[in-house]
This record gives structure tokens, sequence and C-alpha cells, in this order.
């Protein structure tokens, strides 16, 4: 195929994975908005004010942008392996598997579709979050950087948990059990600085803790750890789940028999 | 002419160790209209699967008008077009969007993908529910979304996977006629099938596979003429005994009014109603007794 052909394959199917989640906003745009606005109240208003300061920032501005991430994260990882798992499960993937499109158009297509609900869904989380707080962004590219990476990061993931899933089951279990706890013990909700030493370390060890602290740095300018460190971390995970996503449409694993 | 298709000792073995193929060798030539016959579980589906891509082959070549499916396989891809056993579209999507995202996905515009989703739904009979979730189609219809899905790229090779299948006669004559005239125009067809007839009215050359092996492969016609028998059912008016015979023919007795005949190449028919009338006996209406091709496929099985 040529480049303006393997551009029309891709471009079908970023449009049809964004139709998808649009047409299915009850289970895709609604959740997380309803979730994160109940958090907005609880924290912000309800006991926010009670904590006080976190970071130098009020309780609010400090949880504001942990809670987009891992809105990011979850609707980016959870497009992916819900869209390809269904199409492996109703056999439609074949239509895609069958034609002459390159594997690298296949995955970024299912990847931007992803990255495309993890940014929509951010941008709802972050304007319902301008009732409660005022954001200004302090390091714009580095906001940016790190919100395209982790999407795209996540929505390789999603991809591998999509081909290995025989599932409804193996669908949820990552987002449920691995995606929202790391997030939580991320530093969403506090600062590391705040544990003792021991657990302070054991929480370098999550990488979301990168995601979230790299992210906070570009909105509020503070951060519990090195911004390049975070960086250099989701590239290089980036880009072995890439790898990794193109072995196994190379070799046909779980795809073809 | 050139060859639509080339497959050399091609060879399948599952993952859980079953051999599906056993080594085959076929050819089809460009124009053809090739059946694919054999029991369930013969590997009609696993040859089809391989030369979709949906398969991986254990060992052997293929051929897709000269372009390998290992060194080029995106060439070949082109040039096929497969149309399933089994439904393998989203239910949630309207026809129009499966038939025109097909299109995208093999690099055709949109304007392209429009003009031709809109010839071949007209000619499948699908324009009026083109606007419909695929889901609340009937089975012959869904059968028929995915023959225009397959041919939306207009490849030159066509390959269906038991379209009739569960298709009533109505239907079935006219997605005959259709296919005949997609060939017709230069679209090479392979179809697997179980109705014999289906296969014995279209198609010119034929392969038998059993087993994992191609147990036949010939033309129709030279099939046909393997045919060394007929057996007919003739009914009488007036009643008959067991012990009726007819000198030089295989009688049998089935009933008070009915009588089953062979009929050897090369006898001939007068002389049985000769033998009749000297009996006193009047037939009122005759009929095969089966498929015959459906004799000798059975025949081939038992035999190899
Ligand atoms: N994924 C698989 N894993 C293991 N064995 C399989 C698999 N798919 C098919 N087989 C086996 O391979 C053999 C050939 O199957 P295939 O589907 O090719 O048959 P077929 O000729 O299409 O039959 P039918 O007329 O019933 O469609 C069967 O014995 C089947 O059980
Ligand atoms: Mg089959």
């Amino acid at each position: 195929m040529t480049l303006a052909e393997q551009w029309v394959a891709f471009y079908t199917i970023v449009r049809k994975e964004i139709r998808r989640f649009l047409r299915i906003w009850m289970q895709t745009l609604l959740p997380p908005a309803i979730t994160m606005s109940l958090y907005f109240v609880i924290f912000g208003a309800l006991i926010g004010s009670r904590i006080g300061q976190m970071g130098g920032f009020t309780y609010m501005e400090f949880v504001v942008p942990g809670l987009i991430m891992m809105s990011v994260i979850t609707n980016a990882y959870s497009n992916v392996v819900s869209s390809f798992f269904g199409a492996k499960f109703q056999r439609f993937v074949e239509e895609i598997l069958v034609s002459p499109m390159s594997n690298n158009t296949v995955l970024w297509g299912f990847v931007i579709g992803g990255v495309a609900r993890g940014l929509l869904v951010g941008l709802i989380v972050t304007m319902l979050s301008l009732f409660f707080t005022s954001l200004h962004i302090q390091h714009v590219g580095v906001t940016i950087g790190i919100v395209l990476m982790t999407s795209i990061m996540f929505s390789l993931a999603g991809f591998i948990n999509a081909v290995f899933a025989n599932n409804f089951d193996d669908v949820s279990i990552v987002p449920v059990f691995v995606l929202t706890p790391l997030t939580y013990l991320g530093g969403v909700f506090y600062s590391i600085d705040l544990l003792p030493d021991f657990w302070a370390g054991v929480s370098r060890l999550n990488p979301m803790l990168y995601i979230v602290n790299a992210f906070r740095y570009g909105v509020l300018g503070v951060s519990d750890v090195n911004v390049t460190t975070a960086f250099l971390m989701v590239g290089g995970f980036t880009v072995a789940a890439y790898a990794y996503c193109m072995y196994l449409l190379a070799s046909g694993t779980r795809l073809r028999h | 002419m050139g060859i639509a298709l080339q497959i050399k000792g091609l060879r399948k073995v599952y993952d859980n160790g079953f051999e599906a193929l056993k080594g085959i060798d076929l050819e089809v030539k460009e124009g053809d209209f090739f059946a694919l016959l054999g029991p369930n579980g013969a590997g009609k589906s696993t040859t089809i699967g391989i030369v979709s891509s949906l398969v991986k082959k254990s060992a052997g070549d293929v051929h897709i008008f000269g372009h390998s499916i290992q060194t080029d396989m995106a060439a070949a891809k082109r040039e096929i077009g497969v149309v399933p056993q089994e439904f393998n579209f989203s239910n949630f999507e309207t026809v129009w969007d499966i038939v025109v995202n097909q299109a995208g996905y093999y690099g055709l515009s949109r304007s392209i993908a429009g003009t031709r989703a809109e010839k071949y739904l007209k000619k499948l009979g699908l324009w009026d529910k083109r606007d419909v979730a695929s889901r609340m189609l009937s089975g012959g219809m869904k059968r028929r979304l995915m023959i225009a899905r397959a041919l939306i790229h207009e490849p030159r090779l066509l390959i269906l996977d038991e379209p009739t299948a569960g298709v009533d006669i109505e239907l079935r004559r006219s997605m005959w006629e259709f296919l005949t005239e997609i060939n017709r125009s230069g679209t090479t067809i392979i179809l697997t099938t179980h109705y014999l007839e289906e296969a014995e009215s279209l198609c010119r050359h034929i392969a038998i596979i059993d087993g994992g092996n191609i147990v036949e492969n010939t033309s129709m016609k030279a099939l046909l003429r393997q045919l060394q028998k007929e057996v007919f059912i003739l009914d009488t008016r007036d009643v008959i005994t067991p012990d009726i015979q007819i000198e030089g023919f295989d009688t049998r007795y089935v009933d008070d009014h009915m009588l089953e005949l062979v009929l050897k190449k090369g006898s001939s028919l007068n002389e049985v109603f000769v033998a009749l009338n000297e009996q006193g006996l009047v037939v009122t209406s005759m009929r095969n007794k089966a498929n015959r091709l459906e004799e000798l496929f059975v025949g081939l099985l038992a035999t190899k």
C-alpha cells in the first residue's frame, strides 16, 4: 500500500474508534465525569478545607492534576482494551487482519483512538475542576508532553491486554486491580514527603508516582520526583510497549491461529 | 491465462497438535469457478484461512496471482476477497459502515468506497437495509453483507466458505446468478459447499478434500463422466409384486407401486419400458433417486 492508502486505513480506524466511544458516551464519558465531580465536591468543598495546605497549595489545587491524570490513564487504557478485545471477541478484527494495511497502521489507529478518548475525558475533567478551583498551567510543554506520552503508553498497554484477554473479566482486571490502586498510591492524594522514609521509598517504585508528579509539575510547578526521570521512564515504557505490540502483531499471537 | 491460486505442499498443524492439512497441492486458474468439496472437518476452512492470512501455515507455499503470502503478503491480500463461514462483523455497526470501513482498510478513498458500496449493496439486495445495524439482519442478509464486504476492493479472486449455508432456495438461486455474473466479468471464484448440486451447476473445476488430503482434483465434466450408473425410481399405476424382474437390469421392489432401477452407463431406458409393457405395467412417473454427484462423492470418500 502507498503511504496515502495507509493514511486512509489509519484514518478509518481512528474515525471508527472515536465514533465508538462517542456513541456509547454513557459508558465512556459520563462515568469519569461523575466520579471526578464527586472527588472535587468531597475533597474540595467538604473535607479539603480541613486538610489545609499540601506542598504549598490548597488541597483542592493539589489533587486536581492527579485526578485529571488518573482519568486520562484509565480512559486511554480502557478504550483500546475494550475496543480491540470486542473486535477479537466478535471476530471482526478479521476485517482488519485480512486487509493489506501494515501492522503499524493497525496499532496506531487503535492507539490514537485511545489517546483521543484519554484527552477528551481529561479535558472534560479539567473543565469540571474549574468549577472548584482555578488552574494556572506553569509549564505548558511539560503538561502536554506528559499527557500525550502517558496516553500513548497506556493505549499500547491496553492493546497488549486485549491481545491476551480471553473474556470480559480479563479486560477489567488491570484497570480495577492495577491502574486504579497504583494511581491512588502514586501520590494523587498526598505528597510522598508526608510518608515515613520506608513507604516513601516503596512509593518511588510505583511508575504512577512519576506520571502524576510530572503532570503536577506541569500544572503547579512542584513535584516529588525529578521530572526528567519521569519523562525518561514513560518514554522507556512506551518504546518497550510499542516494540512488544509490534511483535505480537507480526507473530500473530492470539490473533491468527 | 494466469494462475489465481497456487498451493504447494501446504501443511497445517494446529497448536493442539492436530494435523488439519497434510501437504495439499492445488492450482486454480484465473477466471475459473472452482469448488472445494469435503465433509465436515476435512480442512476446507483451514485452507481458506491460510490463504487469507487468518491461519498460519506450518509448511508449504501459497501464491495468489504470483504473490507469495510469505514474502509479498500485502500484494497477495489485495487480490483476494474472502467470505468466511462464520459471521465476523460488528453487531452494532450499520451495513453501510461495515462495507465502507472495509474499503477504508484497503486504502480506498471515501468517495470511491461510497460509490462501490452503493453498487454492491444494491446488487445484493441490501440497499434498503444500509442504515440498519447488522445484528437486525436475517441470516441470509448477513451472508450477503459479507459478500458485499468481500467485493468492496474488487478483488480478482473471491473465496466463499459455504456461502449458501442457511440460505433459502430462492435466495440461493439469485446468489448463484450473481456469482455467475461476476465470474463472467472476470473474477475467479472458489467456493466450498456441502450442496453438490451447487458445485455441479456453478463450478467448472472441483477438488475434493478429506482428512486433510486432496482426494480428487479434476474438471466437473470429467468427474461426472466417472459416473457409471444411475438409479431411478419408477412409480407404477398397477400393483407390482416383490418378485418383479426386468431382464438385463438390476431392480428392487420398494412397495406396491414403486420400483428402483439401476441403469448402467450405455444401456437403454427404452428396453426397460418395453419390458414393463410386456408385463402390462404402466409407469406414471420417474425420477432420479438421489443426486448423482452425491453418490459419487460418497463413493470417492469410501474408496480413498
Ligand atoms: N483452531 C483450531 N485448533 C485446533 N484444531 C482446529 C482448529 N480449527 C480447526 N481445527 C480442526 O481442523 C480440522 C479441519 O477444520 P476445518 O474448519 O478446516 O474443516 P472444514 O473442512 O472447513 O469443515 P466444515 O465443513 O465443517 O466447515 C477439524 O478437525 C477441526 O477440528
Ligand atoms: Mg469450514
